[in-house]
């Protein structure tokens, strides 16, 4: 149906152009679902852009031929495109909050579309509107079409986004990494709802992911992107069974995952060549593993390896020996030992304030009692979707936000109340690494300076000389060049930034360190170098991780405990292996069954959550998970339950437990 | 050889402060590679670069007219050196024969008679109403009166052939280190837009040298009601409108700055305070309160005449008053600006890791905000800096701006006002200044462009 033939796409520079997509081709049938694969920055959302003539201002199509159904799209006038824009190809966007207008009303921005394509207006236009909200599962459609898009949560607005998309009957939905923004549940009803609607209207589908996992449970047919090529293009069997391009074969090796635990991951060294500087040969040729002479000089043809398969490489081996490159890093058996950070029914409640008076009205319970225990050399995984408080957590150990009540004990002395000085030492003790490796790092610093920042300010090296010298072997312990310290944090990629990001955590000795998402803005080969690297620190040094995250597969990699957050409380806590294998909430269960597994199989029993979190200001009765839970009873809606002990170390929530 | 004496106003003081603040700056960008990279991307700006050198001339002109002294008076040999109550500057006495040749009244540009019939006595033949003879304009031409326009064009013609020459010399000597720098460059595509900087000086050159060279035959832009050229006054009115734009700023950046990131940082009551305060001055008339300052600020001057040893000293005063109160009044918006954006920056992961190490609260502002708010304060200044000068124009025209015996553009359109409704009118007084305040303004808010995309991250 569409059909994309040597398409190339460049960005132009000054007087240059460089090319961000470089000559691929692809089809897509009726019915069908073709991924294009990748990591950040090769070329898949501008192939996207690119099919929909909706480039940026800099964007230049430079050749090659789009077919939709035969007609060609590239010689189409503007005016004529935008028949086919929202009429018969229809585009979803990665971030649904910023993708539906804010000033007009649900049913508006599907009117429009209606309007424009199917000459719909007045109660005809209403009815299809309810219609397609009904569809993309959406409940009493009729009120939501006058709502504004601020009294929609994250899914919905990602719903009515599809309605929108929807409406015009398209026979093309290009979905633009549609979840990544969205929690593992909401992602889970969302791919589902995606699916339906595919198989109802017999759509193509182009889908745009990172992810292998969202790949495995939607794509029949993958095309992995490299550096603006296409270099594999396989059936979903096919590509799951056996990927044949090194670099398929890397981006699997780099997934963290339960089987690898204590494991080295595999990374793939070195970072994707800059548009400017293009090799001649194979593009991936500086980072594979294979690399042989001819790489090099001629780029490779497509090959056929089976039906359907098709691999643009050189190199004509099997799949790498698993596991035969790899060692142990760390001991998974650590002793628990005393714990060292002890954290007792913590609080932050931030205040709702209203009216001229700012009086209070409320709160919201972010934090709603936490107890957590870190014990030295341990990593303890706080898990959670967003907005249940894992972040505030963080930052309420540190006493960066100001606790409402509890305590947090270090090594026995209480740091909540400390003013001053004492907390300045006791700050030492604990440090943090953010989330954004591009908002954590001070543009206007030297790297040199950003580490030592720390180390001054605490006065752990007082001496400039000494001081230096820290700062080299810390750039080294991160594996990072020693010229780095004269140079500013935009000089770096993002995996780099993170590690200058660890080493000024790490600059004050800290027993403790406080990771919030750090791999959740990288790419998985990236995920994989720092990941190893954390692994690294801490089997060196000892250091405690708390690690707040929402990745199961980074959990289940790296984690020696885990705590399940919901709505500020945590409702299920003990060893890795007993949470992963047994999770005895419910909320635990759903949460573990929704995560997308990168395998052919991994899809067995979806346990499906209803709706989404709700707001932390205004907690449901009882226990806060009973509106979702699938084995709610009576006795859910009046009591939040109490703390279970299912064994020495596991701890449940729940009324269905004991 | 005369003697003088050196006198320094107040407002010499701040301007040479403000240029060695400048230098300053300069080295410490210099140093600074991030900042350095952004004045680059300036420097290759062609309209940037243009306007900077437009800008270049005018500060010229006004550093020139920033170096004041009093001429001593003849006075015999032996007796104490008395000098002259005038003070002049620098540039006064290079252009003297524009300032000291007047003429009685009104005369149009390259006119050799007055703009105003008057009763001439002629002897043994009575007397004649006609349009007398000017003093000095045109006073080469003798009875050749009507061939002006080949006298002014030859002139010019010659004078522009010079500043060509000239242009050429200057032209030799940048290509000629480039090439040094770097030989198989050409200049138009060398980093730093010489291009732009050579065409315009090449302009300026063609323009101003004919200019001033036949200023010395005929009064290029005409006379005033008082006959004096307004060529001359519009030379005066540079400083002037550079001071008001930069001495204002001076008052207005620390105020807007430390309040704005104050309120930003500590939120809470300090932040409520500092909103009132900049809330309650911006629903007060601009104007109305300006001018109650100024009123003020006159009464004291009148009634404190000892302070003065000269009218000049006078005048200025007045002129740093009204730089003053237009800080006071003008800070809110930027303070504003900075507010906002300290709000964001507070919430940046880099600051709440200074956090975490316990790095003090000033320490946080002068190390991690501040630098990353300067783009702001650059880009504001220069922006400010057209409005000011625009501020100050209405102001005189109005009546509460600079003192009536300092020439501003303000106080030329003011005068020049009156004579619009007479037949035939005089327009060239309005037109000078006009064209002069517009070419100082597009060319500062040019530059503001220019600085502005060089600083925008998104460009970076």
């Amino acid at each position: 149906m569409l059909k994309v033939d040597n398409l190339r796409l460049g960005f132009t520079a000054g007087k240059k152009t460089l090319a961000a997509v470089d000559g691929i081709s692809f089809s897509i049938d009726k019915g069908e679902t073709f991924a294009l694969l990748g990591e950040s920055g090769c070329g898949k959302s501008a192939t996207a852009q690119g099919i929909m003539r909706l480039l940026p201002a800099a964007g230049r199509i430079l050749e090659g031929r789009v077919a939709l159904e035969g007609e060609p799209l590239l010689s189409l006038s503007e005016a004529d495109m935008r028949a086919y824009r929202g009429g018969r190809m229809a585009m979803i966007f990665q971030e649904p909050a910023t993708s539906l207008n804010p000033v007009l009303t649900v049913g508006r921005q599907i009117g429009e579309v209606l309007e424009r394509h199917l000459n719909l207006r007045g109660n005809a236009a209403t009815e299809r509107m309810v219609d397609l909200l009904r569809q993309v599962g959406i409940a009493d459609p009729e009120r939501r079409l006058t709502e504004y898009p601020f009294q929609l949560s994250g899914g919905m607005k990602q719903r009515v986004m599809i309605a929108i998309a929807l409406a015009g009957e398209p026979e093309l939905l290009i979905a633009d990494e549609p979840t990544t923004a969205l929690d593992v549940t909401v992602q889970a009803q969302i791919l589902d709802l995606l699916a339906k609607i595919q198989v109802d209207r017999g759509m193509g589908m182009l889908l745009i992911t990172h992810d292998l996992g969202v790949v495995a449970r939607m794509a029949h047919r993958i095309g992995v992107m490299y550096a603006g090529e296409l270099v594999e293009v396989a059936s979903r069997e096919e590509f799951f069974t056996q990927p044949r391009h090194p670099y398929t074969q890397a981006l699997f090796e780099a997934l963290p995952e339960i089987s690898r635990r204590g494991l080295k991951l595999t990374t793939i060294p070195g970072q994707v060549p800059s548009l400017a500087a293009m090799p001649s040969g194979c593009r991936f040729a500086d980072r594979c593993a294979h690399v042989m002479a001819v790489c090099r000089e001629v780029s490779p043809p497509w090959r056929e390896v089976a039906n359907g398969h098709t691999v643009r490489c050189h190199w004509q081996g099997e799949a790498a020996e698993e596991s035969a490159t790899r060692h142990a890093v760390t001991e998974l058996d650590i002793d628990p030992g005393k714990a060292f950070l002890q954290v007792g029914d913590l609080k932050v409640h931030f205040p709702i304030r209203k009216g001229f008076l700012q009086r209070t009205v409320g709160h919201v319970r972010a934090v709603d009692g936490v107890s957590l225990a870190i014990s030295a050399g341990r990593t303890l995984a706080l898990v959670g979707e967003s907005g249940c408080g894992k972040t505030t957590v963080g930052k309420a150990l540190l006493q960066l936000i100001q606790p409402t009540a509890g305590s947090v004990k270090l090594g026995g002395s209480e740091l909540v109340g400390l003013k001053g000085r004492r907390l300045r030492d006791a700050r030492r003790h604990m440090q943090m690494i953010f989330q954004d490796p591009f908002a954590s790092l001070n543009p206007r610093l030297r790297v040199g300076e950003i580490i030592a920042e720390g180390m001054g300010a605490l006065g752990v090296e007082t001496d400039s000389t000494a001081r230096a010298a820290a700062v080299a072997a810390l750039l080294q312990q991160v594996g990072l060049a020693s010229e780095a310290i004269d140079r500013y944090p935009h000089e770096f990629s993002g995996g780099q930034r993170q590690r200058i990001a660890i080493a000024r955590a790490l600059a004050v000795q800290p027993e403790l360190l406080i990771c919030d998402e750090p791999t959740s803005a990288l790419d998985v080969s990236v995920q994989a170098q720092i990941l190893n690297l954390l692994k690294k620190l801490q089997a060196e040094l000892g250091v405690a991780y708390l690690f707040i995250t929402h990745n199961f597969a980074v959990v289940e990699y790296l984690a020696h405990d885990v705590a399940v957050m919901y709505l500020g409380r945590i409702v299920e806590q003990g060893r890795a292996e007993e949470i992963l294998r047994l999770p005895r909430h419910p909320y635990t269960q759903a949460l573990l069954s929704a995560v997308p597994a990168p395998h052919l199989d991994g899809h067995a029993e979806v346990i499906r959550l209803p709706g989404e979190t709700p707001s932390p200001a205004n907690p449901p009765s009882g226990c806060h998970f009973h509106p979702r839970c699938p084995q709610a009873m009576d006795v859910c809606r009046l009591n939040y339950p109490t703390v279970t002990g299912v064994s020495g170390t596991h701890t449940v929530s729940c009324h269905l437990v004991g | 050889m005369m003697g003088f004496q050196v006198v320094v106003l107040w407002s010499d003081i701040l301007i040479w402060l403000l240029v060695a603040a400048g230098v300053g700056v300069g080295v410490l960008i210099a140093k600074t590679p991030p900042l350095l990279a952004a004045w680059r991307r300036v420097g290759a700006n062609r309209v940037g670069m243009a306007s900077a050198t437009v800008l270049l001339a005018f500060i010229l002109i006004g550093l020139l007219d920033s170096l004041h002294y009093r001429a001593q008076l003849e006075s015999k040999p032996g007796q104490k050196a008395v000098y002259a109550i005038e003070v002049l500057s620098v540039l006064d006495a290079l252009a003297a024969p524009l300032r000291s040749r007047n003429e009685k009244t009104y005369s149009a540009p390259f006119a050799t008679r007055l703009y105003a019939k008057e009763t001439i006595d002629l002897p043994g033949q009575g007397t004649v109403r006609d349009y007398p003879r000017l003093k000095h304009g045109g006073k080469h031409l003798g009875e050749r009166e009507d061939e002006v326009a080949e006298d002014a064009a030859f002139t010019a013609f010659k004078a522009g052939v010079l500043a060509f020459i000239g242009w050429l010399g200057v032209f030799a000597a940048v290509a000629t280190v480039n090439r040094k720098k770097s030989p198989k460059l050409k200049l138009r595509e060398a980093a730093f837009a010489w291009d732009a900087v050579l065409l315009t000086l090449l302009l300026i050159l063609v323009f101003a040298v004919p200019l001033f060279w036949l200023s010395g035959y005929y009064h290029v832009f005409g006379t005033d009601k008082v006959g004096q050229d307004v060529l001359y006054q519009i030379l005066k009115s540079v400083r002037t409108g550079l001071i008001i734009g930069l001495v204002t700023t001076l008052v207005m950046l620390p105020m807007a700055v430390l309040l704005g990131i104050v309120a930003g940082y500590f939120r809470g009551w300090v932040d409520d305070l500092i909103q009132y305060i900049y809330t309650v001055l911006n629903s007060i008339p601009g104007v109305l309160l300006i001018a109650a300052a100024v009123l003020m600020m006159q009464v004291v001057i009148d009634t404190n005449p000892q302070w003065f040893s000269t009218a000049a000293e006078r005048a200025d005063l007045r002129l740093l008053a009204l730089c003053f109160i237009l800080g006071i009044t003008s800070w809110t918006g930027l303070c504003r600006l900075l507010r906002g954006e300290t709000l964001k920056l507070r919430e940046l992961e880099y600051i709440q890791a200074a956090q975490a190490f316990g790095v003090s609260s000033w320490r946080i502002i002068v190390r991690h905000i501040l630098p990353n708010l300067m783009h702001i304060v650059i880009i504001a200044l220069v922006m400010d800096f057209s409005g000011l000068v625009l501020a100050e124009a209405v102001l005189s025209y109005v009546g509460i701006g600079v003192d009536p015996t300092m020439t501003s553009f303000g106080t030329m359109i003011n005068n020049a006002r009156m004579e619009l409704g007479r037949e035939p009118v005089v327009w060239w007084s309005l037109v000078a200044a006009f064209s002069a305040m517009f070419i100082l303004v597009l060319a500062a808010n040019l530059f503001a462009d220019a600085v502005r995309d060089a600083f925008d991250p998104r460009a970076a």
